[in-house]
């Protein structure tokens, strides 16, 4: 047993002194890009948290289909993504929101769609919410349940923090301003929306569809519920019919050419839609 | 009888009180750490395999392991110790040996690296990314992150060493100086040895809150979760994993707890060895 | 030559305190160049929007121009003020628990077990407050996300910190004064109170303020907990935002002033931390043992 054990640590040991070496070398020289025909080169992508890691994964993809091709994609969000390519710090930035007039000039790429949806409690009976009810829940003029049918309790109201795409999405949609929502929580991104909602029996927040259905198949106490009478599926978001839907779109300075281009055609090719599907997003054609 | 404060029955009465609190207090801390333990290890343990810790993650974590997470993190810290460890104990040994602890620019220094030691990680995230990161050029790299760590940990480990330093009587000092000992002696083999509790404590510190970064982290080693193949590579943390995982993934709450797991086994780990070492070196150094 | 800094003159000494210096001298470079570059990127924000308006603005909507950093001060000072006021007293009689009153071996475990509670990473102590804490207060008084689970899930975080600094500056009282108070027959207590407690003052203190630190600057587990709700809280069950969560949760997509603006709140807490670091420094001399 103890043996064993010595054993173990000294491969562990070996190991380590292995990954050093490695990296020490290669520091030793820089990776040198060569203008080849077969495709080689960085990829670096930045932006949008939600789609991160979808192309993430397909970054993966291509580069097992072209081993020199390197791709890494770096989150922090939409407005991030935008800020990058204009800097050159990035080759292609991820947004998932439209975008804003004075980001018009950049060139955008569709790759996936994504729905945005109400969220209750499980154990809510309320089970619909016309658009003046919810207007009036997040600008405070409603601050019990009762008053939309439910139980005698004060709701607890989520909204996403500032600057957010599906923050941007729900307002424009709604005819908000988001100094005019009365939110009890803040959140960032839609899986803490989710784990909040299911903590607390009288909240109500908005998130990404994929994430609310995904977690509601799997037991989380949470309930999706329809807007303007369309249920929130991703059929529906498919079929282009659910009001609060988005593109999730790959972003370039200018039209992209070369790698970049090469990698926008893939991410927008049937090779990727079992990706897509995996993530919770609706692909662009089935 | 009563009103006597010298009666002999009320001191030890007080004794009895302070001890019962402190059992308690103890108790208390217990109870909690069981809990959040407890929590870590019943969802985690189901996905946790050799399998799970070597391989790399797939399908944005929910499947797969934390390979390169875990070689990223050993490299980050390994770039972060490298730095800060060698700084800090110089710095420290000069600021508690070798300055007038009631100078002015000491009495400056000192209350600067506390206030350094204050200043939230996610500041001196902001600073690794506009200094090491763009500044130097270094991008989103393991070694733009383990230095960012590093200048969190810095002054962390001179102050708690410095204050160890401190706490050894002056006598021991005067009686190596009147033995004769060169001041190297007297730095290695009788403060160093002595202030090594303090060191060790702000060693596992700086390491636990290395390790346990992440929003530092997120804007200077970057997201990509590959093996990393040079300390200019993007790597992903361990804990930037997690936090992704919990927060950004739906259905990533056991691979979330899982990578906890691990990364709590592994500086309980670190924190068996250092106070293993700690210990050995202090016997053989003071004998 | 033989000054009190150089008791004896061999050359080794020399080397080693050259090399010594050089280290202090790199590290002061190093921790300089961080508050430069702070300084440098919030400068913008300074300059177009100015420090008045970064206190007067009618809210924080940084898409609209507005830049009120104060509820988010106030939300940073209240979950401080709460998590340490919860966690020192703790500490300090975990501290007095391993050094006086368990037994060896017990103390060896227990301390494990504080450092390992020290490793948790903050994400996990947040998870903890997000799944448990944060529905338990919901079903007390909702909404739940608060100021009160803020104070509560840092304290906790915090404890550890404290209790193992604590703990060393406990273990660091030299062994005779410990030998002389049991050679006069005094009790474990009053020979805490009045022997350990006042010899370790400098630091026990100086561990509260690294505690006070650290509760400043926790970002995760904060923007899990508190709701981040930009307001005064008027009760501890109201949700706040901190500053570190505001930078956290707003610094992804920042750019322009926004994100200068983002520097200038690190800068303001790194002032917190200057204001605690004097009030410390002028509170202490008075505290010192034997001085």
């Amino acid at each position: 047993m103890l043996m064993r054990r010595t054993e173990r640590s000294k491969r562990t040991i070996l190991w380590l002194c292995v990954c050093g070496l490695i990296s020490g070398m290669s520091i030793g020289c820089p990776v040198s890009l060569c203008a080849a025909e077969a495709l080689t080169g960085k990829l670096v992508i930045t932006g949008s948290s939600t789609m991160a890691p979808l192309v993430a994964e397909m970054g993966k993809r291509f580069e097992s289909r072209h081993p020199a091709v390197r791709i890494d994609v770096q989150t922090g969000g939409s407005s991030r993504g935008i800020a990058d390519i204009r800097f050159g710090l990035a080759d292609i930035g991820m947004v998932s929101r439209s975008l804003h007039v004075h980001e018009r000039d950049l060139y955008e790429t569709p790759i996936a769609y994504d729905g945005v949806t109400i969220i209750l409690h499980q154990t809510n009976p309320v089970h619909s919410l016309t658009n003046d009810q919810i207007v009036a829940i997040y600008t405070g003029a409603i601050r019990n349940w009762r008053a939309v049918g439910g139980k005698d309790a004060p709701i607890t109201v989520l909204t996403k923090a500032e600057g957010r795409g599906t923050l941007e999405l729900f307002l424009r949609y709604f005819g908000l301003k988001s100094r005019e929502i009365r939110a009890h929580v803040v959140i960032g991104d839609n899986e803490q929306g989710v784990k909040t909602v299911a903590g607390n029996p009288h909240a109500i927040g908005y998130v990404s569809i994929g994430t609310a259905q995904y977690d509601a198949e799997r037991g989380v106490a949470v309930k999706l519920l329809p807007i303007q009478g369309i249920a929130p599926t991703m059929e529906n978001v498919r079929r282009g019919v659910f009001p609060l839907m988005r593109p999730l779109m790959l972003v370039t300075n200018g039209v992209p050419e070369g790698l970049p281009r090469r990698f926008i055609d893939f991410a927008r090719s049937s090779e990727v839609t079992d990706l897509v599907l995996n993530q919770y997003f609706v692909p662009l054609s089935e | 009888m009563v009103n006597k404060r010298s009666s002999p029955w009320l001191p030890l009465f007080q004794e009895r009180c302070v001890a019962l609190v402190v059992w308690l207090a103890v108790g208390l801390v217990t109870t909690l750490f069981l809990w959040l333990v407890s929590e870590i290890v019943l969802q985690g343990i189901g996905v946790v395999s050799w399998e799970f810790i070597l391989s790399a993650p797939q399908n944005a974590g929910r499947d797969g392991g934390i390979g390169p997470m875990l070689v990223a993190t050993a490299l980050i810290v390994g770039v972060c110790l490298g730095v800060s460890v060698p700084l800090g104990l110089g710095t420290a040994i000069v600021l508690a040996e070798y300055t007038n602890e009631n100078r002015r620019l000491s009495q400056w220094v000192r209350r600067s690296l506390d206030v350094l030691a204050g200043v939230p990680s996610i500041v001196f995230g902001l600073f690794g990314h506009a200094f090491f990161c763009l500044f130097l050029g270094l991008g989103f790299s393991l070694l733009s992150g383990g230095m960012t760590l590093a200048c969190m940990v810095l002054p962390l480990l001179i102050r708690s060493t410095e204050e160890s330093l401190r706490a050894i009587p002056r006598e021991y000092r005067l009686s190596a100086a009147a033995l004769g000992l060169s001041r190297w002696t007297t730095v290695t083999r009788l403060l160093i040895p002595l202030a090594l509790p303090g060191f060790a404590a702000g060693l596992i510190l700086g390491v636990g809150r290395a390790m346990a970064e992440t929003a530092a982290l997120l804007f200077t080693s970057g997201y990509v979760d590959r093996f990393p193949t040079s300390l200019l590579d993007s790597g992903r943390a361990l804990s930037v994993h997690i936090w992704d995982l919990a927060m950004n993934v739906p259905g990533g709450n056991s691979h979330a707890y899982a990578s906890a797991l691990v990364l709590v086994g592994l500086l309980f780990a670190i924190n068996l060895t250092s106070s293993f070492i700690a210990d050995q070196w202090k016997k053989h150094a003071l004998t | 030559m033989f000054s009190i800094n150089t008791l004896s003159p061999s050359r080794s000494d020399y080397l080693l305190a050259t090399v010594l210096r050089l280290c202090a001298v790199l590290s002061g470079v190093v921790l300089l160049l961080v508050v430069v570059f702070l300084v440098q990127e919030a400068f913008p924000a300074l300059r177009h929007v100015g420090l008045v308006r970064l206190f007067t603005d009618d809210s924080w909507h940084p898409t609209e121009g507005l830049y009120n950093l104060l509820p988010m001060l106030w939300g940073t000072m209240l979950v401080t003020i709460g998590a340490v006021s919860l966690a020192a007293p703790l500490a300090i009689l975990s501290a007095m628990f391993c050094q006086f009153y368990a037994p060896v071996s017990l103390a060896r475990w227990y301390r494990r077990l504080i450092e390992l509670l020290a490793g948790i990473p903050s994400v996990v102590y947040g998870f903890w407050g997000l799944v448990v804490l944060v529905p338990m207060i919901g079903n007390l008084h909702p909404p739940g996300p608060s100021l009160l689970a803020g104070m509560v899930v840092l304290a906790i975080m915090i404890l550890p910190t404290i209790a193992l600094l604590m703990e060393a500056s406990l273990a660091a009282v030299p062994q005779e004064y410990l030998h002389g108070a049991l050679a006069l027959g005094l009790r474990r207590w009053t020979m805490i109170r009045n022997i350990v407690l006042p010899a370790a003052r400098s630091g026990l203190f100086a561990s509260a303020v690294l505690g006070v630190g650290r509760a400043l600057g926790e970002t995760m587990a904060v923007l899990m907990v508190c709701g981040n709700v930009v307001q005064i809280p008027h009760s501890v069950f109201a949700p706040v935002r901190t500053l570190t969560a505001n930078i956290a949760l707003e610094i992804a997509y920042a750019f322009g002033t926004h994100r200068s603006a983002l520097f200038a709140s690190g800068i303001l807490l790194l002032l917190i931390v200057l204001g605690i670091v004097v009030v410390a420094d002028a509170v202490k001399p008075r505290w010192t043992y034997g001085e």
